[in-house]
């Protein structure tokens, strides 16, 4: 009984735009729902590092290379104001990193596959950080209080990502026909998973409904997917490149562009872990946790003798 | 995970963003002793010249009220209206005040 009247009263504060904070009492389903989303993200962002980091020593100029040790710095960073994010609802960062290696919590799939030529980091840039910030805007008025305010954060510093990997494109697009073709053959392979990144559609979407209702999300995974690809055919065409999909056509009536269907086969194989890269992936991850044990143990140690030092004193 | 391997205590991150404004709740990180937590806060919430100052609090230092008791915290300065200046009558031609 007291249930319902909290559930009510929780209702009401998310239907008149009021933020849900950490100490406020929320439904068991909210809090789950939030610490499996916003702990996703944080996997993302941390793992997405490496596709990224594969290419630091073989960046072709000083310049490319200090943009990208940038970036990727920025990436940890969004992991950090993430994981604090998803702290606040009464679980710790260490539970969190183990359901990571487990297996039991997921990342975004496109950090499944692998970054082939310089041209990638172009795509990856352009393409899968323009699409995490079109999601990422959204989010921005999430319901839950800690959780928007990183996204504020974390979307003040995302533009200049997806700039430098556009500038790469457009650099790549009108070099040497190769260099062309390699820019091409980049937005070949990484426009459709990064079209797949906004999830299932929403008719097949199991996690959509109490979302929306709770405004853990503002827009659903189709509405979200029609925005990027409305903003970035004009960008394709700007620099030259064509976009994969014979279907691609612009529909008057309904302002906005009609799409071919996604392999969501190869989606679904991706996410249960049998993308070209998952497991490179989490033994990366699981190995550099394991060499930075003596680190952490360290501080530990350090830490405590300095407060004996202290104490006698 | 055994106590010695973890991520450090939480301390909480303030941020002043320039002289004469106050410092404003910016997030958390991870440490294990306060220049570490200075340290952290630093490459972490102040990459872009966003702060003049930052402050570090350990987590279990801050003393917080709680939701459940906002009415009987907040609610007695409802009936107190003269605490606010419009409610005050001022007479007709009165300036400045």
């Amino acid at each position: 009984m007291e249930d319902v009247k909290k559930l009510e009263e929780f209702q009401a504060k998310i239907d008149s735009e009021i933020k849900i904070e950490p100490k406020d009492w929320m439904p068991e389903d909210y809090r789950k729902h939030l610490q499996r989303q916003i702990s996703q993200h944080a996997h993302s962002e941390v793992i997405g590092m490496q596709p990224e980091g594969n290419w630091i020593s073989r960046a072709p100029s000083l310049r490319a290379k200090v943009v990208l040790l940038a970036k990727i710095q920025d990436e940890a960073g969004h992991g950090q104001y993430l994981y604090s994010a998803a702290e606040t609802l009464g679980k710790s960062r260490d539970e969190y990193i183990a359901d990571l290696q487990s297996g039991k919590a997921k990342y975004s799939s496109i950090f499944n596959y692998p970054t082939l030529t310089w041209a990638d980091m172009g795509a990856v840039g352009w393409l899968v950080d323009g699409a995490a910030i079109v999601n990422q805007v959204s989010l921005q008025r999430t319901s839950y209080g800690p959780y928007s305010r990183a996204m504020i954060r974390i979307c003040k510093e995302e533009s200049f990502h997806q700039r430098q990997g556009y500038e790469i494109m457009a650099t790549m697009a009108k070099g040497t026909p190769e260099q062309k073709a390699m820019a091409q053959d980049a937005l070949n392979r990484f426009w459709w998973p990064s079209i797949m990144m906004f999830g299932p559609h929403d008719s097949d979407s199991p996690n959509t409904g109490n979302a929306v209702k709770w405004k853990i999300k503002r827009e659903t995974n189709d509405e979200l997917r029609q925005k990027f690809i409305d903003k970035t055919v004009g960008q394709a065409e700007v620099i030259g490149l064509t976009i994969p999909d014979p279907a691609l056509k612009w529909n008057e009536e309904k302002g906005s562009y009609d799409f071919g269907e996604m392999n969501w086969d190869e989606f679904w194989n991706v996410v249960k872990g049998n993308g070209p890269c998952n497991k490179q992936r989490l033994n990366h991850h699981k190995k550099a946790h394991k060499e930075g044990i003596w680190v952490r143990e360290a501080a530990i140690a350090y830490a405590k003798k300095q407060k004996e030092k202290q104490l006698v004193a | 995970m055994s106590n010695t391997d973890n991520q450090g205590d939480v301390w909480e991150v303030f941020i002043q963003s320039k002289p004469g404004l106050p410092h404003k709740h910016a997030g958390s990180v991870h440490a294990t002793d306060k220049e570490m937590a200075l340290q952290n806060a630093r490459d972490m919430y102040t990459r872009r010249q966003e702060g003049t100052c930052l402050w570090v609090v350990p987590l279990n230092a801050i003393v917080s009220s709680m939701p459940e008791e906002n009415e009987s915290f907040f609610d007695p300065s409802d009936d107190k209206i003269y605490r606010h200046p419009t409610h005050y009558v001022m007479p007709d031609g009165a300036k400045h005040i």
